[in-house]
């Protein structure tokens, strides 16, 4: 699994990293195949959506970050969660419903989370995660900190309300927020072209006075530049960026429907295969030298390793216990209000929330 | 010390951000204005404008900032201009506050206050005069509370900040301009606790919110007629104080429900299950239901009048489980 850096190099020509990026985004990718699998066979249950061909975007763009920033993702979330460190097992015993899930077992696909990580879910609402991340921007402008929030969500959101009304106190009040359209070109099966009056849909960032940019979603290195840059933006000068990744997802919209041949055609999935981003990296690598066949072909059996243990691990954890069923309802450490915790003793930042 | 609705809601906010610098206020109006009702009169000065916080009017979109901010240790208090303005923020209130704690696995609790005024005032018709405990009480991960004076306004809602869990605070239009007695000092009153405003042995009215100054008004018409009630003020509608309930009814043997919003679904049908498995052995008469009639709110005054539940209809509720005439 990825290890979690600082770093916020652009990395080209950075063979460690480049073998990192790879091995991340080949564990998503094996890993969501076992989900496939698990699901086929009962082990998974409920809506399941894979994240299989989009892996650059989520990979490139959570490299960037530092242990102490934030990632909030959407109901397609595994695969972050794997690319901001949580481990395989934990994520495979949460999607079968175990005690030793990520999220104890009550979150399930859609509601992946890690107070560890500071990977504050996987949402279930389009559009629901994006003030979250806005309020967390807030929370960090409040405290006055340097970390930053990131937020991936479809292109079909940024038709939602929420996604405008946050963008606008985003804008408003210059928050360090990074906003990632995850632009795989169809919510469920509604093609861009046939739910936004506009079909650049950065543009959109215009009406609110922030940055942004596309980025070739299926190149790992180029979202790692573009969300970088954001990053680096948003931690020194507190404004945020919408940066539209344009990606392609290979599966259907979730476990339940097929990859193609209703709203998109097979012709078309054929064509986009043809720029996996696992096989563009790897490609580049070879191409430099920065890897041979043999080491790939190690390097995959080490993560179809890690899938099998996650797998094994995930199969031998026990369900939550049926007392689980009441437990997290509410906090019951302040039914008496005297006791209830007073001030963490971190200033507020008297910085004006408006940018002069 | 006698003070407004308002000003003890005021006293409250400031205390509680006095005491915890992760407590911060946001909303429509709130700073430069200092409040659509002056809630937050004079707290933009005190705090400024990182903790009292204007807001676009953009309710969904601020209800989440709410939720995110707690998500990572602060400890908001959203200000709602009207519960009326707030459908749209449900999603957040319901989907992300109430839930996050449990689909989390108790890793993220959500410490936060969404408060503003509930229900009817006057002549403000549908759109601007809707009761919402039954919804927001539906929800498992909320706790609901609706002062229905200036002492409980001031002590929910400190204890609502105090508290670690969602917790929504409905107030009134009609209730911020009332007066009353408050404590000294540091003023708290306990979630989840009722309060009996007024001993009879005859017959229990069970209410909250502002339906209490109608339940009040009721006790003082009907002592004068001999007939003494208990006006049990639930102050929390969700968790419900079901042994306040129970004693209350075991000692009466009858009881009158009040609520501001609808029949259907709403708080009293909940609480006349709770009377009817815990007490049925108690009981001298049906438990009866007084509250908003079934339809959209009307502008006309006599129809709004008629619309609402009020004293005379309260009294015949009481007078029927009571079997005496109106």
């Amino acid at each position: 699994m990825a290890k979690r850096r600082a770093d916020t190099r652009n990395g080209v020509g950075d063979r460690a990293l480049h073998h990192e990026l790879l091995r991340t985004m080949l564990l998503q990718r094996r890993f969501e195949e076992r989900c496939a699998e698990a699901y086929a066979v009962g082990k998974i249950g409920g809506f399941c959506h894979l994240y299989i061909g989009q892996e650059a975007t989520g990979t490139g763009a959570i490299s960037v970050l530092r242990d102490d920033d934030y990632v909030i993702g959407t109901y397609r979330d595994h695969a972050q969660a794997i690319a901001r460190g949580i481990a395989p097992r934990a994520i495979m015993a949460e999607l079968f419903g175990r005690i030793d899930g990520c999220s104890g077992g009550k979150g399930g696909s859609m509601h992946l989370f890690s107070r560890e990580h500071n990977f504050l879910g996987g949402h279930g609402i389009v559009g629901g995660n994006i003030p979250l991340a806005t309020g967390v921007a807030f929370a960090i402008k409040y405290r006055g900190g340097d970390q930053v929030c990131l937020c991936f969500f479809g292109e079909a959101a940024v038709n939602i309300g929420s996604f405008h009304e946050s963008l606008n106190m985003a804008g408003l009040w210059k928050l360090p927020v990074i906003y990632v359209i995850e632009n795989n070109r169809y919510g469920m099966g509604t093609a861009l072209e046939r739910a936004s009056a506009i079909n650049d849909i950065a543009e959109r960032a215009r009406a609110y006075d922030m940055p942004r940019s596309v980025v070739d979603g299926q190149d790992v290195l180029a979202v790692r530049q573009a969300v970088g840059e954001a990053v680096q933006r948003a931690r020194t000068e507190c404004v945020p960026t919408l940066i539209e990744a344009r990606t392609y997802r290979f599966m259907g919209h979730s476990m339940s429907d097929a990859a193609a041949g209703t709203y998109r055609s097979k012709a078309e999935l054929d064509e986009q295969l043809k720029r996996d981003p696992i096989a563009l990296l790897r490609s580049r690598m070879q191409d430099k030298g920065e890897i041979t066949d043999a080491e790939v072909t190690a390097l995959d059996a080490e993560v179809r390793a890690q899938c099998e243990d996650a797998w094994q691990f995930a199969d031998q954890s026990p369900e939550p216990p049926l007392e689980a069923l009441y437990e997290d309802v509410l906090v019951d450490t302040t039914s008496d209000p005297e006791l209830a915790p007073v001030a963490a003793g971190v200033p507020p930042t008297v910085a004006p929330i408006a940018a002069a | 010390m006698i003070v407004t609705y308002r000003d003890a809601l005021n006293q409250a906010l400031r205390e509680e951000m006095e005491r915890d610098d992760r407590v911060f206020l946001m909303g429509e109006e709130v700073a430069v204005y200092q409040g659509a009702y002056k809630v937050s009169k004079g707290l933009l000065s005190e705090f400024g404008e990182m903790r009292v916080v204007d807001t676009p009017i953009t309710e969904l979109g601020f209800a989440g900032v709410g939720v995110g901010a707690a998500m990572v240790g602060l400890r908001p208090v959203i200000e709602f201009m009207s519960w009326n303005f707030a459908l749209l923020a449900l999603d957040q209130v319901v989907n992300s506050a109430a839930k996050m704690l449990y689909m989390s696995g108790g890793q993220y609790p959500i410490p936060m206050v969404f408060r503003g005024p509930s229900g009817a005032a006057l002549q403000l018709a549908a759109q601007h005069s809707q009761a919402w405990e039954s919804w927001l009480a539906h929800i498992p991960g909320l706790k609901v509370v609706t002062p229905g004076t200036p002492a409980d306004a001031k002590g929910l809602l400190k204890s609502a900040i105090r508290d670690d869990n969602p917790v929504v605070v409905l107030e009134g239009e009609m209730l911020y301009n009332t007066k009353g007695d408050v404590p000294e000092g540091d003023h708290l009153v306990p979630l989840g606790a009722a309060e009996l405003k007024r001993e009879g042995d005859h017959c229990s009215i069970i209410t909250n919110g502002k339906m209490i100054l109608v339940a009040l008004q009721v006790a003082d018409q009907l002592a004068s007629e001999g007939i003494r009630v208990d006006v049990l003020d639930l102050r929390t509608v969700r968790p419900l104080d079901v042994p306040a309930i129970t004693a209350s009814v075991r000692k009466t043997n009858r009881a009158v429900v009040l609520e501001e919003g609808w029949e259907m679904a709403g708080i009293g049908a909940q609480i006349v299950d709770t009377i009817q498995r815990e007490c049925f052995d108690d009981l001298d008469a049906p438990v009866l239901r007084v509250h908003q009639a079934d339809t959209p709110m009307p502008y006309a005054k006599n129809l709004e009048r008629a619309a609402k539940p009020d004293a005379a209809k309260t009294i015949a509720a009481v007078k029927k489980v009571m079997y005496v005439a109106n």
